[in-house]
């Protein structure tokens, strides 16, 4: 048992986020994307990942952020789920980052909606919070969300 | 776990469920020579197998097996639905220490002891019926065959009868078809030998085995792969199609020839390739099936009726991922259709049937596709008693239930919530309800139907996709994106010009469709379907519609362009996406970009074009979805004499039908026909309505508008209906009495407004329980 663990962090608008190393594939840089009509708003588009079509989710979006101005392209954060590989979209990839076990905690009252769902802990850094996303949660749909009824089918 | 032991477990559990089958036909014909010694030997591997691996519990059950079947082979007893049943057990037992070994190295701690006992009991002659006195039996036997029989088959001594209760003549025939394929070299025949069993044992042993039942035997042709192995396989074949595609993508822009030529060669090659890749996972089906005539009979014995299982087409192939999801569904339609459908044979007998109901099974392939068929003649499905049930538990409304076809309501039963697992323990072990079945097959691409005749049978009809991996695939452009749609679904393509589009395209009750040879085919805007905006579609210089089938059903797609046919690899779609009915996977382009698959069945659906009512009712299910858009009303319009015509809110239609005129009859002052089960009054609206002469409802076969209300139906008699328009409408004036509520202008004609409450209640005071509040045109 370490006493500490490493984080792939990136920046999504004014919050600073980490995912777990392990569950990293890769990191890549834009990649033209395929939408996908009448898709879940969070899921921005399909991209081809050397012969693999991977899943892109606008964490922006997920998270209930408004979104990037529309000349910044985002980056690609590539982890595992269960389901393959998915991609999750985000503005600015940060640092592999090492950090004690000691300095995690719970996340605090002040984190709501959204966020709450799908961050895991906090860890308080020098400068600033480290918010870890639980990747499972994070692919997967928000839970009630409701398929837009067409007609009664 | 040892290799060994491995290798045991995966012989042993072919073997038994051959054993399964073989039992089962051993039982309905005592005297299958082969399927014995197929079955004695099996078990007598197996006994040999587990004692040298040191299982000794495996070993003793089999052991005691293996002697009552040699006596079974030697023909010092019969096969009786007890000792079938006996041998059955074992079989189960023997599948239970395998799973014991499998998890745990070990057969087990279970006691078999009373397993083993019933079995060294029958084998002792006590339970069975031997023949305990053989003096009588050879005269009998000697007469038997010599005039059953026409020619000397060699192995009388185990002839006819010893169970005293069968019939002689069937099993005199089974002797016969059994006949040709002893070897000479069997005991010559002895037709009229008196020691019998002496000669019985000489004649067993060398039985000839055909070809069939030599089953594992036959392995030495073939070779065991690892289902991961191949599965990776197929994975590389898929990449390798992929890349063979942006090849030929750069050869159609360069004109080197030595590259041209190369690149074809690669085409050959890959081609062949992923032929030959999806053959070795194709299994036929039969291996699905093998299982279950057992299943059947321990069904039918439990619930005390006889059942035969008909197969047919069972070397159709399927491939391997595909027989493992159809599996369980098969097997629980299986039982249902034993379960609920055939009746005890007294209820057979009643209705003249043969006591034995009969299942039929039939696999084929159809335009890549495959074909699955399960019939049985039992009692149909009981729609009341569905109806009902599925009203009780709230999953359809009085007025649905009223107006549903019966097709429908046959449909009904893949309803979650609606599947009847009763008493019947599990033989396969699953429990799973018909809403899973359709759920099961679905989500490989295939789809149910369901037929049902009361009184006659049922018949289920599963279509399934032959390949889900590489597909061919039409290739189209609409608002900006590309689209693959799997060829299986595209029945032809169809172009109109410009102008052609405007004229050509008609609307019926505010959905467009296409006259295609005399058809009408419902159209679907891609664009419109998917809500892809594109800038204003200036209009274009040709229509492209794609002609597609879903459910059988055939509609049209109306795409922006169509590109070409290409072999596409499937890619599923993450679990995010997986609700979007309209998608059924994703493809890599030859230059690399990604396109999605249309699901032409979700497609269709979403689009309303395949109908799942196939009755006229379903026009009030469109028309209620035009209202969402705007206020318009669709009024369904009919002759009225004179050249008028009359309207009625297609609100009040439940159903539109014909009856020829010789159905009618007179119950009391009142005209009524049978429909559907009940007796429905018909009201002639030229009776009411001054302004309709009677002529006008004297048609042939008469017009008759169903109206419900709170359960209760009654017959609108109308003249010939012209027309359902949408419009919307203001009632221009009010009337009162006279059968009519207003006046409308439909079509630039002024047109009246029936009173259909009014009418109603002229001719039928009681039909309204309470008196409706007059709704404005309803």
């Amino acid at each position: 048992m370490t006493d500490s663990k490493q984080y792939a962090t990136f920046f999504l608008s004014n919050l600073f986020l980490g995912v777990e190393v392990r569950k990293v594939q890769e990191v890549i840089r834009y990649q033209e994307m395929t939408r996908v009509p009448l898709a879940p708003n969070m899921v921005q588009g399909l991209i081809n990942l050397r012969g693999q079509i991977v899943t892109a989710i606008d964490l922006r979006r997920r998270l209930e952020l408004p979104p990037l101005p529309p000349d910044q392209l985002p980056m690609n954060v590539v982890v595992r789920s269960d389901d393959g590989a998915v991609s999750l979209l985000v503005d600015e990839i940060g640092d592999v980052v090492e950090i004690e076990n000691e300095t995690y905690e719970t996340p605090p009252e002040t984190l709501t909606g959204v966020a709450r769902e799908l961050v895991t802990g906090v860890y308080k850094l020098k400068e600033r919070l480290l918010l870890v996303l639980d990747t499972d949660r994070t692919v997967s749909l928000p839970t009630g969300y409701k398929k837009p009824q067409l007609n009664e089918n | 776990m040892d290799e060994i032991v491995k290798e045991f477990l995966v012989e042993s559990y072919e073997s038994l469920d051959r054993l399964d089958r073989d039992l089962v036909v051993l039982e309905k014909d005592p005297h299958a020579k082969e399927t014995l010694g197929s079955i004695f030997r099996t078990i007598h591997t197996i006994k040999g197998s587990s004692g040298f691996l040191g299982f000794k519990k495996l070993e003793a059950v089999t052991h005691v097996g293996e002697n009552l079947l040699s006596k079974l082979r030697s023909g010092v007893f019969t096969i009786n639905p007890e000792i079938a049943s006996a041998l059955l057990a074992m079989v189960d037992a023997v599948r239970f220490m395998l799973g014991q070994i499998e998890a745990t190295d070990q057969p087990g701690d279970k006691d078999f002891s009373s397993l083993i006992e019933l079995l060294t009991r029958l084998n002792d002659g006590q339970g069975a019926e031997p023949r305990t006195v053989p003096t009588p039996e050879p005269s009998r036997v000697v007469a038997a065959p010599a005039t059953s029989v026409p020619e000397p088959v060699r192995d009388v001594a185990v002839p006819s009868t010893v169970t005293l209760a069968a019939p002689i003549q069937p099993q005199a025939l089974a002797i016969e078809v059994a006949a040709p394929t002893l070897e000479p070299s069997v005991a010559p025949s002895t037709p009229s030998s008196a020691a019998l069993p002496s000669v019985s044992e000489d004649a067993t042993p060398t039985v000839h085995e055909p070809a069939e039942a030599r089953g594992g035997a036959v392995s030495d042709s073939t070779i065991r792969v690892d289902v991961v192995l191949l599965d990776k396989l197929m994975n590389l074949v898929g990449e390798l199609v992929l890349a063979r595609n942006q090849v030929l993508q750069f050869t159609s822009q360069r004109a080197d020839s030595a590259f041209l030529a190369t690149s074809q060669r690669l085409n050959l090659i890959t081609t062949e390739l992923q032929g030959s890749v999806m053959k070795t996972r194709m299994q036929p089906i039969g291996n699905v099936w093998s299982r279950l005539p057992r299943v059947v009979r321990d069904l039918a014995t439990n619930c005390g009726k006889q059942v035969r299982v008909e197969m047919e087409g069972k070397e159709t192939e399927l491939d391997k991922t595909i027989i493992e999801a159809i599996k369980d569904p098969l097997t629980h339609i299986v039982r249902n259709s034993v379960d609920h459908g055939i009746e005890i044979p007294e209820v057979r007998r009643a209705q003249g049937k043969p006591e034995e109901g009969c299942l039929k099974m039939r696999a084929l392939h159809e335009g890549g596709q495959v074909i699955i068929e399960i019939t049985d003649d039992g009692a149909g499905i009981d729609l009341e008693r569905v109806k009902q049930k599925a009203l009780k538990q709230g999953l359809i409304t009085a007025e649905q239930a009223a107006r549903m076809s019966d097709h429908e309501a046959a449909h009904l039963i893949f309803l979650p919530g609606l599947s009847t697992t009763e008493k019947i323990t599990n033989v396969s072990g699953r429990g799973v309800g018909m809403d899973v079945v359709k759920t099961n097959i679905e989500k490989i691409g295939g789809t149910v139907d369901l037929q049902s005749q009361p009184g006659k049978g049922t018949s289920l009809k599963i279509k399934i996709p032959l390949t889900l991996a590489i597909i061919p695939a039409l290739i189209v452009t609409s608002g900006g994106n590309r689209f693959a749609i799997p060829q299986v679904s595209l029945l032809e393509l169809v172009r109109l010009e410009g102008e052609q589009a405007n004229q050509q395209v008609e609307f019926i009750h505010g959905a467009p469709v296409y006259r295609l040879r005399g058809q009408l085919l419902p159209l679907a805007y891609l664009n419109q379907e998917l809500k892809i905006n594109t800038e204003t579609q200036v209009e274009t210089a040709a229509t492209n519609i794609v002609v597609l089938h879903a459910d059988g059903h055939p509609f049209g797609l109306v795409v922006d362009e169509i590109n070409d046919t290409e072999e596409i690899v499937v890619k599923p779609l993450g679990k995010q996406l997986k609700g979007v009915a309209s998608f059924a996977g994703a493809t890599i382009m030859g230059d690399g970009r990604v396109a999605l698959i249309l699901d032409v069945l979700g497609l269709a659906q979403g689009a309303h074009v395949v109908a799942e009512v196939r009755d006229r009712s379903g026009l009030e299910k469109s028309s209620q979805t035009n209202k969402t858009v705007d206020s318009r009303q669709t009024l369904l319009l009919f002759e009225a004499g004179q050249g008028s015509r009359m309207a009625i809110p297609l609100s009040m239609v439940a159903r539109l039908e014909e009856f020829p005129s010789a159905q009618v009859e007179h119950s009391g002052a009142q005209q009524v026909v049978r429909y559907r089960g009940q007796i429905l009054t018909l009201i002639r609206v030229s009776d009411h309505v001054p302004a309709i002469t009677k002529a006008v409802t004297e048609n042939e076969p008469m017009q008759v508008v169903v109206y419900s209300e709170q359960g209760r139906s009654v017959g609108l008699v109308v003249g010939r209906i012209s027309d359902i328009v949408q419009e919307t409408i203001t009632v221009k004036r009010h009337s009162h009495g006279n059968g009519i509520f207003g006046s409308v202008v439909i079509q630039e004609k002024v047109t009246d407004l029936l009173d259909v409450p009014a009418i109603i209640r002229a001719a039928d005071p009681l039909f309204y329980s309470t008196t409706p509040p007059l709704k404005a045109a309803a």
